[in-house]
């Protein structure tokens, strides 16, 4: 156990440099000061991405211990300190952040033109939270980071968005905090059973079972809503339809992974006897978002809507990977959230970049785009094939393992999963097809111009990440192995001492 | 009985500086800021006095008057609060033609009043404290008495405060005649007997809980705040948003707490109930509110819910957590009175919401620390105001007050729509009239210095933790 600050902070804090820099250096409204403050937007979160890499490098995939720990007291007379680290599980979500906060960036360089020194600064914000919660090993500390990222968000919707972004903006921040405040009190009852805020300590201790269904059910609400789940979606399209691009990206590229990532690192590990007890709930929901949110996608007539309604119906397999509480199903279910989280956020980037030029995301208001925009149409295709599954993209990594493990668990929720499967090459392609392919008829479409040097730059290393996690899943899989396997082993232990009890019990009566 | 002053000196200095200065006023200093100036000097004083007594609990004035730290902790706050409240009103005096000397020594003797409250260890002594308050703060509401909203306000607040003080002193006759003594020692010792308590004592529980309700705008008895708030002139609504509201909740705890701690089966059932109404209130009322004051004055029913949820624990860890509330409250308040006061078109003071269109665009500034301000006030982290909640909710939790703790953080989600609206209003909408420019530079001061603490408290927490905790012992170490 180490102490003091180290790389995570320096990942997590770098942003708030950049943050600085903007606040003290860019003054003044001119085009030079907006130029300045996208410069050092953009470099600051390149240099973040690369010190997070050196995360990758050093992580030695050979233990499930948490690595690169920090520990600074902060409250000690409440035991709470400021504790980060990461495992398997939280690294790729860590460089996930970083990653596409760059790209994010870069995307909005032209489409954002109104208070772009804000607009950077809540993107930089937004970065340090997204991977402090993804570092924190204290409760405290990962719930101020959790919740704190409401506050950027709720301003990129409801500043730079479309129509209804008001709406969207209210609905996104209360529902979100409505799940929050829940799980608040659930991390204040948990500290006060284990005396202490350290996540490390909460996962080894043993809750009573009883107190583990109420302590689910308020993570439950926190997470569900987040990720999020069927019924308590309905937030999502909206907050997609209405945030600009960049902040659709963020969202279902990071911020929906926090749901997931919750499950995993607190449902499943702390409360293993309420998470059995729930797992056919959580069945139940997921297979009917799979299904019902599929139909509706197929419905849309706004693209982002669209994709919207297919995240949630791929977050129905995360949760269903998740909670088969088998190997292949979690790690099928991190690594469908990190492809989700590249795959989507280029979908909305594919999306951006036709808004960018006609100002409508309106699908009947496209058709044959192909014949102006070659390359466009071909990098649309690459995420679309990855976004149904295709094998050697990155999405039918992370499907199929999901689907494998829930066929150990229940044949049934495999068999209705699958069907989400079918479904989503169904809307997907409907999708491209009306988009890309036909006749090209309209006007305004016929002056439409492919992609430029720095919508290439956005996409090339999207298209580079999709393929090398759909052809060799092995440099994503390996360092997420031993953290699962753990996981695992610690709830298979847990089962087998419930299991004991009762029998225990029964002999007894 | 020991007569030592020696623990009252700040208030007996205080006193006499007010004095001085009333006369120094009559007879000379009559505009100008110089009289303002020096009332601040004189807090400061009492301030430096206060801190130089010392955190150990002393007895004075033949057991009227304790000291002890935490009675230190919350004069600091009460002390900072009113002399953050005259230098607010200088500049807004000036332009309303309020710039009277009479002003700022009138909030003097509030706030002599204040500490006197706060550190009352007698029945007799709380009320004396409480009316010298309440009389002067009646006088600061009609302040402006040339409108009828000022004096409407000044009168309301009057004939309401009359009620209560007469419910209170009802209460205090009462328990005096069932214990036969009005000294909180004395009354802690009887109560402390054991046995059931007489159901005369219980009633005058009730009665002088229902007279501190008032004082601190608890709902049922908030009615009188919204009124209020809306018609005094702004200055003083950031007074009575801060000073007397730490000093009344203050004088609530150490009445639960020292003379009535061990009928804490009895009040606790009370103070949920008034918690839970506060905190509904302070809510849902405040969604359809139009007027900023009018929003505040909801704000700060709703804040003393979650306050009382502290006080409702009964327990030492409650008392600490109140006192970081209170805390993060006073500054958090101050820095939106701030940001209210810069709020000016065309030379005269406006007060709608709907005013602050454009907020963001015409001042960046001001409008992001407003901003910081309201996500505080919603409880949203890492901002200081979660940390507020954070400690009043783990307090609540860990006394089995758990339905009260889930109420509380659903009242705050519903009570996050009306903040959220307010920073909706500064950068979603767009600006109909620019707000005037420059603003006042101790306004400027003054906010920036709230929302200072508030970003930063995050970052060194035990600041005020520390002291917050040494404080809530002494109430619970005898």
């Amino acid at each position: 156990m180490s102490s003091g600050v180290g790389l995570l902070s320096i990942v997590t804090f770098l942003p708030l440099v950049g943050v600085l820099a903007i606040l003290l250096l860019c003054r003044g409204t001119g085009e030079d000061a907006i130029r300045n403050a996208r410069m050092a937007a953009l470099w600051t979160s390149l240099a973040t991405f690369v010190v997070s890499l050196f995360l990758w490098f050093r992580f030695d995939p050979g233990t499930a211990e948490f690595q690169f720990v920090e520990h600074v007291e902060w409250l000690p007379e409440f035991n709470i300190a400021y504790r980060m680290g990461i495992d398997g599980i939280s690294l790729f979500f860590v460089l996930l952040s970083t990653f596409l906060t760059p790209i994010c960036i870069l995307s909005s360089w032209t489409a954002v033109q109104v208070r772009v020194k804000e607009y950077m600064i809540a993107f930089l914000a937004l970065e340090t939270l997204m991977v402090g919660m993804f570092c924190a090993l204290d409760l405290v500390v990962f719930y101020i980071f959790f919740e704190g990222v409401l506050i950027p968000m709720f301003l990129i919707i409801g500043v730079w968005g479309g129509a209804r972004r008001i709406y969207a903006a209210f609905k996104f921040f209360l529902f979100t905090l409505l799940g929050s405040v829940l799980m608040l009190l659930a991390l204040l009852a948990v500290y006060l059973e284990v005396g202490s805020t350290s996540i490390v300590e909460a996962l080894v201790y043993s809750f009573a079972p009883d107190l583990q269904i109420w302590l689910w059910i308020a993570f439950f609400a926190s997470f569900a809503v987040k990720i999020p789940m069927w019924p308590v979606h309905t937030w999502l399209p909206d907050a997609h339809v209405e945030a600009p691009t960049a902040g659709s990206v963020i969202l279902a590229g990071v911020l929906l992974k926090m749901g997931g990532y919750g499950f995993i690192r607190f449902s499943l590990p702390m409360f293993p006897e309420a998470s059995e007890f729930f797992t056919p709930l959580i069945f139940v929901l997921s297979c009917v978002a799979v299904i019902y949110t599929s139909l509706v996608a197929l419905a849309q007539e706004d693209m982002k809507k669209l994709i919207a309604y297919s995240s949630v119906a791929h977050m129905g397999f995360v949760t269903i990977g998740i909670f088969t509480a088998t190997n292949q199903g979690i790690a099928g279910a991190i690594f469908q959230m990190l492809s989700h989280g590249i795959v989507s956020a280029a979908l909305f980037l594919c999306v951006g970049v036709v808004y960018d030029r006609l100002h409508t995301r309106e699908i009947a208001r496209y058709g044959g785009l192909v014949h102006r925009m070659p390359a466009y149409a071909a990098v649309f295709m690459v995420f679309t094939l990855a976004s149904v599954g295709l094998p050697g993209t990155s999405g039918f990594v992370g499907e199929f393992l999901v689907l494998l493990g829930a066929f150990e668990v229940n044949t049934w929720v495999c068999f209705l999963a699958a069907t989400g499967v079918i479904l989503g090459a169904a809307y997907m392609l409907y999708l491209y097809r009306r988009v890309i392919f036909g006749k090209l008829e309209r006007v305004d479409l016929q002056t439409m111009l492919d992609l430029n040097p720095r919508e290439i730059a956005v996409f090339a290393p999207l298209v580079v990440l999709v393929l090398w996690m759909g052809i060799y899943p092995s440099s994503f899989l390996d360092p997420i192995q031993m953290s699962v396997q753990n996981l695992v082993d610690q709830h298979q232990a847990a089962m087998r001492a419930m299991g004991e009890t009762a029998a225990v019990a029964a002999k007894g009566h | 009985m020991d007569m030592t002053y020696a623990p009252a000196i700040p208030e007996i200095v205080l006193a006499c500086l007010a004095m001085a200065l009333l006369m120094a006023g009559v007879f000379g200093l009559e505009r100008g800021r110089t009289v303002s100036w020096l009332c601040v000097v004189s807090l400061a004083v009492t301030l430096l006095l206060v801190l130089a007594g010392g955190t150990d609990r002393v007895v004075g004035l033949g057991g009227l008057f304790v000291t002890g730290a935490f009675a230190v902790y919350v004069k600091v706050l009460v002390l900072l609060g009113s002399a953050l409240a005259i230098v607010m009103s200088l500049t807004f005096n000036e332009r309303e033609s309020l710039d009277r000397f009479e002003f700022p020594i009138v909030v003097l003797f509030a706030t002599l009043g204040m500490l006197m409250m706060v550190s009352a260890n007698d029945l007799i002594a709380l009320y004396l404290g409480l009316e010298l308050q309440s009389l002067s703060l009646y006088v600061l509401a009609a302040f402006r008495r040339d409108t009828l909203r000022s004096s409407e306000a000044g009168l309301k607040y009057f004939v309401l405060g009359a009620l209560s003080s007469g419910m209170l002193l009802y209460g205090c006759s009462m328990v005096y005649g069932f214990v036969g003594a009005t000294g909180f020692d004395a009354i802690a010792a009887a109560v402390g007997e054991g046995g059931e308590p007489s159901l005369g004592l219980v009633v005058g529980l009730v009665f002088l809980l229902a007279g501190l309700c008032f004082k601190v705008s608890a709902a049922p008895f908030h009615m009188w705040t919204p009124d209020v708030y809306e018609g005094a002139p702004t200055p003083v609504t950031a007074l009575f948003s801060v000073a007397p509201k730490i000093a009344a909740l203050a004088l609530f705890v150490r009445v639960l707490m020292e003379p009535f701690g061990d009928l804490a089966d009895k009040w606790q059932q009370i103070i949920v109930v008034v918690a839970i109404l506060s905190m509904a209130i302070g809510a849902f009322t405040a969604i359809a509110q139009e007027n900023i004051k009018r929003l505040m004055a909801y704000s700060s029913i709703g804040h003393v819910g979650y306050a009382l949820v502290g006080v409702a624990t009964g327990t030492e860890e409650g008392v600490r957590a109140v006192l970081i509330y209170l805390a993060i409250y006073l500054f958090m308040n101050v820095g939106v009175f701030a940001c209210i006061l810069a709020m000016r078109q065309n030379g005269s003071a406006v007060e709608n919401i709907s005013d602050l269109a454009g907020f963001s665009k015409s001042r960046p500034l001001v409008a992001g620390i407003f901003a910081a301000l309201m996500f505080s006030m919603a409880g949203i982290p890492p901002l200081a105001g979660f940390f507020g909640k954070f400690y009043v909710f783990m307090a609540a939790v860990n006394a089995g007050l758990v339905p009260l703790a889930v109420f509380g953080v659903l009242a705050s989600v519903v009570g996050c729509y009306y903040y959220l609206r307010i920073v909706k209003v500064m950068y979603f909408d767009e600006a109909v009239e620019d707000m005037d420019r420059p603003l006042p530079s101790e306004i400027g001061v003054v906010a920036g210095l709230s929302a200072a603490v508030v970003v930063l408290f995050v970052v060194v927490p035990w600041t005020i933790t520390d002291f917050a905790g040494t404080a809530a012992n002494t109430l619970f170490a005898g």
